[in-house]
């Protein structure tokens, strides 16, 4: 798949284009995230620039799902800090202490994070559109016309113009995860999340999210990929992060982590999964 | 006939019926010894057919009194399940203190209690109300205050087991799309809860409208308290009591029908949910065979 900047089934286009912004968009530092006495994340720092795509790869419990979680605050963390756009993300300091911040600021910053779950939760009491409708009218304040416009033209450019009035029973696991995308699309965001958003499909679906993944990180959205498929992050990331147990240990671009890895354990890692 | 057992208990109920039938005949055609009780089957038929005006504003009442008492209940009741499902220790605290103790006293203490326990007092004398140019008297207002009170602190656990039946991943993505949590709550989770919720909920709203015979306590004139009192004037307790009971009947049966219209109106976009709802006659005389493989609606697998 090779859609450009100039493809004719530009995604970004369908929602006004790429998102101006600084150039660093997620600073993560020194993050540590305890659920209760387990230590999850032992200290995290990573930035990700505009219209970079990151994947992060590790085992299963390393952290990386938790990782992405905390990055739209849907989990807490106990130390350090995470700046989307530049705003400090779920809290506020005060005194040097971390404070968790009022309810309506979480919820406009995480307007502006675009998230992709495993296992899609798509609203099954509305229809395909009425999924990606639902965010920009009630929370943008976007008018009914306008906003099942967009909503459209983002089903048409994930390629299901014929499934606008499916509920999400009616629709294949990857129209599902492909009409989420186009769900977070819709509220214009400037990071797009995506938590392990191929692991719940079954394998001929795989393709056709990846798809559409690839052409947003082609188009320029900045993305970070919690995935394993190493075939998506060798054409579309811009670099790749291997976690494990919390920390990050090594990262890179694709073709030098997966081909000359120099962590012992991304070695094994590896080894394993390729 | 292949009598099977299935086929037995699916036909019990109308059997039950011919038999209560034929029990009620035998009994008209005693009438005549010395004596046994006069039997006016006029009143009944009366009562049914050609209701006076005593029996229709009883009738009106008792709807009226039990959809308001409804709808006070589903609303504190839901404010009470999510205060119990809060993340602030006091606000759960507090809606578990309102459930606690509507659940553990007797409704008919709470009736009297709210009616004539705060008017004696004069801490509150429930005035006449005029609402719209209808005037709603006191004992009507205590009497759908205690019904309502009560029947949220049962309605707080059948909408937390709805909304607690709600994947978790529902909350994430709607606040992940920059939802606050009540916009969430009412627009996601709620919805796709109350199709767990209407099934107990169609099973209190048949209780509620039963259960305000119980406001003849304080002389409201609803339908039973109407009733109650035709008996006494004619002495005729057979016959208009069993009035009162075709009139409950029917009026559940119609709420039984509406319910299951409605519970096929939220059953949009659920795989494998039934198209349709139980027919009129798996309403009337039971559908399930045995009836023992039934799935509880709150904690059920759906």
């Amino acid at each position: 798949m090779t859609a450009g900047k100039d493809s004719p089934h530009d995604l970004l286009e369908a929602i006004g284009g790429a998102p101006p912004a600084d150039d660093c968009i997620v600073a993560a530092h020194d993050v540590h995230k305890y659920f209760g006495r387990l230590h999850v994340l032992k200290g995290v720092t990573l930035s990700v620039n505009l219209r970079e795509t990151v994947v992060v790869i590790g085992a299963s419990g390393s952290g990386k799902t938790t990782f992405l979680r905390c990055i739209n605050h849907l989990e807490k963390i106990q130390s350090g800090r995470i700046f989307v756009n530049g705003h400090l993300i779920g809290y506020r300091e005060q005194n040097g202490k971390l404070v968790e911040d009022r309810e309506r600021n979480i919820a406009r910053q995480r307007a502006e994070i675009g998230m992709v779950f495993q296992r899609f939760n798509l609203f099954p009491h509305m229809t395909a559109l009425e999924n990606i409708m639902e965010a920009p009218m009630r929370v943008r304040g976007v008018r009914e016309a306008e906003a099942r416009e967009m909503a459209e033209s983002l089903l048409d450019r994930v390629g299901l113009a014929a499934k606008l009035d499916a509920y999400p029973s009616q629709l294949s696991g990857g129209q599902q995860q492909r009409v989420a995308i186009a769900r977070a699309l819709a509220m214009k965001p400037a990071l797009m999340l995506f938590d392990e958003p191929t692991s719940a499909l079954d394998p001929e679906m795989i393709g056709e999210v990846l798809e559409v993944m690839e052409e947003l990180a082609h188009e320029g959205m900045t993305m970070i990929v919690v995935s394993h498929e190493m075939g998506f992050a060798r054409k579309a990331a811009d670099r790749v992060v291997f976690m494990d147990d919390g920390l990050i240990l090594e990262e890179g671009e694709p073709e030098a982590v997966f081909a000359n890895p120099q962590n012992q354990r991304t070695k094994d890692f590896l080894s394993k999964i390729l | 006939m292949s009598a099977s057992p299935a086929h037995r208990t699916r036909r019990a109920p109308l059997l039950a019926g011919f038999a209560l039938l034929a029990l009620a005949l035998a009994a008209c055609s005693s009438s005549s010894q010395v004596g046994s009780y006069q039997y006016h089957w006029e009143y009944f038929w009366r009562s049914i057919f050609q209701p006076d005006a005593r029996i229709l504003g009883g009738l009106w009442l008792t709807l009226s009194i039990s959809v308001t008492s409804q709808v006070l209940g589903v609303a504190l009741g839901t404010f009470a399940a999510i205060g119990k499902l809060a993340a602030l220790r006091p606000v759960r605290m507090l809606a578990g203190f309102y459930v606690w103790l509507f659940r553990g006293t007797p409704l008919v203490v709470q009736i009297v209690f709210f009616f004539y326990g705060l008017s004696a007092t004069r801490i509150y004398r429930w005035p006449d109300l005029n609402l719209f140019g209808l005037s709603i008297p006191g004992e009507v207002q205590a009497g759908i205050f205690a019904l309502g009170v009560n029947e949220g602190a049962y309605m707080a656990e059948i909408v937390r087991a709805g909304i607690l039946s709600i994947d978790a991943g529902q909350m994430e993505a709607a606040k992940s799309l920059g939802m606050t949590y009540p916009l969430a709550m009412r627009r996601i989770v709620l919805p796709q809860a109350a199709r767990v919720i209407v099934p107990p909920l169609g099973n209190e709203f048949n209780n509620m409208l039963k259960t305000t015979s119980l406001l003849v306590l304080i002389s409201v004139p609803e339908l039973y308290y109407v009733f109650n009192t035709l008996q006494g004037q004619y002495f005729a307790p057979f016959e208009f009591f069993l009035a009162a009971a075709v009139w409950y009947l029917l009026l559940t049966t119609i709420w039984g029908l509406i319910q299951s219209r409605i519970e096929r109106r939220l059953s949009r976009g659920v795989a494998g949910a039934a198209e349709v709802g139980p027919s009129l006659r798996e309403r009337l005389f039971g559908t399930r065979l045995g009836g023992a493989e039934e799935p509880s609606p709150v904690s059920g697998g759906r």
